[in-house]
């Protein structure tokens, strides 16, 4: 798996949101993925981006264009050094909020990529990879 | 700092959302919002989402709200103009937005306003009525 | 690594340049005498001149085994160029491969000319062209294989997009009647277009009617529930028609819950449930003799 363009963005206010949202949509436009795939995966970048930024505030989004033989992707890794998660499967599930949310966001992304993964350990941070492929 | 723009349309509202909203713009227009419907003595709101291109769960939980926050100043709400890709996207994320009218596009969400708000009048004066 | 071998091939093809290129074209042209529709014998000049104009150099850099390294990439570039546009015209695989393949008779007679008393240096002469011509020959067979199935991919997705129209039933009403077996990928695209279906004609009500399909199982009853959920939001109706009684009891069993969501057995029902809806009532006048 290659990476072809790459790019990361810090996530310290609810603006760098915003930018990370534009930064994703631009590529995808620029690969000409569908748009259908381009909301679903803006989406969920917003939803883990807000997580970082109100749960740690220290964290960055770091956007990566894959190419594998036959196909290109976008990913998007978001890490921070906030707080973590103490129970991840518990997270998952929808309508289970530890904040002010729906409890959507990692459930809810996961369903809205093609690849999830997520690392985090109380104290120390958290890290979550998403990938769409086209 | 910008602030989006609500616009008096008779009896109703009209907020057209058009630009990639950070949270605290969202805020900022609930605020605005609520006032603005007290202040006119609105009887309806029209949430215009044609432009946006994108619905998380923050942005879903404030039209929520806004649209609660109309309901419990006495007027009607309603969303207009969702993109069918955002609202394939909601549907896959779960947002429920149970408690949100919406309407294909503003023609059919002023129509949807009318009815709501002739509807509720005309209760009003049957109560009145009957006293 | 002998260092004079390298350049014959080089020197032949400057000394000999436009006698190769006459016998190339000839033997391009003896092999794709049925083509002549597809390319002109000046365009194909034009394609073997300009090859050339990147072979030769290629050639002269002295590496005549590894075509991925940066000397050989205006040759592959353009080899990859004609492969494309060879594919998307029509031509065979073989028809394209003979691009480069029909060199090599003009290239070895020209080597015989000049090396015809070495037998030695000839072999390997002719053995070095070989091999190369060879993986420049494959080269364009790969690239020809991908822009087939780029083309094969597009006429999928433009046949998808013919098996899930939309019809008007009437002002603000439309219908998508469904036929075959519904996998993830169709419904995913029927789903799509019905919605922008439903913006694009400022429809209240759509109906998908799934008469046409034989079978429902979890995954395709989901897609239909998240389809109409999807319509809702945008402040549209979506209904279900066509639900076969083998069909109803499947959904039962698998556990499918239908909810809130409006079923009706016939496309008919559905028609008429819609004209209540939006407000139409239908009277009944004498017909016309």
């Amino acid at each position: 798996m290659n990476s072809t363009k790459s790019k990361t963005l810090a996530l310290r206010s609810c603006e760098d949101i915003v930018h990370v949202r534009q930064a994703v949509r631009a590529w995808m436009v620029e690969r000409q993925f569908s748009l259908v795939d381009q909301t679903k995966m803006v989406t969920a970048a917003s939803e883990l981006a807000r997580n970082s930024v109100d749960y740690a505030g220290d964290g960055t989004a770091q956007i990566d264009l894959l190419e594998e033989c036959d196909r290109i992707g976008i990913r998007v890794l978001i890490e921070d050094y906030g707080p973590g998660i103490a129970n991840i499967e518990q997270a998952m599930t929808d309508g289970f909020s530890s904040g002010q949310g729906m409890g959507l966001g990692l459930g809810g992304s996961k369903r809205l990529v093609d690849d999830f993964e997520i690392w985090s350990e109380p104290g120390k941070g958290t890290r979550v990879s998403i990938t769409r492929w086209k | 700092m910008e602030r989006i723009p609500i616009l008096k349309v008779g009896e109703f509202l009209l907020v057209s959302i058009q630009v990639d909203m950070h949270d605290r713009l969202a805020l900022s227009l609930q605020d605005d919002l609520t006032a603005q419907v007290v202040a006119a003595r609105a009887k309806g709101v029209l949430i215009d989402i044609s432009s946006l291109d994108m619905v998380d769960s923050f942005i879903g939980r404030m039209l929520g709200n806004m649209a609660a926050m109309t309901s419990a100043l006495g007027a009607e709400a309603v969303v207009v103009g969702m993109q069918p890709a955002v609202a394939i996207t909601i549907v896959e994320l779960g947002l429920a937005l149970t408690n949100v009218r919406t309407a294909l596009n503003v023609d059919k969400g002023m129509a949807l306003l009318q009815t709501l708000v002739h509807e509720s009048s005309v209760i009003d004066s049957h109560e009145f009525h009957e006293k | 690594m002998t260092t004079t071998t390298p350049n014959r091939i080089a020197d032949v093809l400057a000394r000999h340049e436009q006698p190769i290129l006459e016998d190339w074209l000839r033997e391009q042209l003896a092999a794709l005498s049925a083509r002549q529709d597809l390319i002109s014998e000046v365009d194909l000049r034009r394609q073997s001149t300009e090859f050339l104009t990147h072979f030769t150099p290629a050639c002269r850099t002295g590496n005549l085994t590894d075509i991925t390294t940066p000397e050989w990439k205006p040759g592959c570039d353009f080899l990859g160029d004609v492969s494309r546009s060879r594919a998307i015209q029509g031509f065979s695989p073989s028809e394209t491969a003979t691009f480069v393949f029909s060199l090599k008779q003009p290239l070895f007679s020209r080597l015989r000319q000049e090396l015809g008393t070495d037998a030695a240096a000839l072999a390997e002469e002719m053995w070095s062209a070989t091999v190369l011509l060879d993986k420049l020959g494959l080269y364009t067979t790969e690239v020809y294989q991908k822009a087939r199935e780029e083309v094969i991919k597009r006429q999928q997705i433009e046949m998808l997009e013919l098996s899930t129209p939309v019809v008007k039933l009437w002002d603000g009403i439309i219908a998508l009647p469904l036929i075959g077996t519904l996998d993830s990928g169709r419904t995913n695209v029927m789903m799509e277009n019905l919605l922008q279906n439903i913006v694009a004609t400022g429809s209240s009500i759509a109906i998908v009617d799934i008469t046409g399909v034989p079978t429902v199982d979890t995954l395709v009853a989901q897609y239909l529930l998240k389809t109409v959920s999807a319509a809702r939001l945008m402040g549209a109706e979506c209904i279900i028609s066509g639900i076969r009684p083998q069909i109803a009891q499947t959904m039962v069993h698998l556990g499918v819950e239908f909810g809130n969501v409006v079923t009706k057995a016939s496309l008919a029902d559905a028609l008429a449930y819609a004209f209540r809806q939006i407000g139409c009532s239908i009277t009944k006048s004498a017909p016309r003799a």
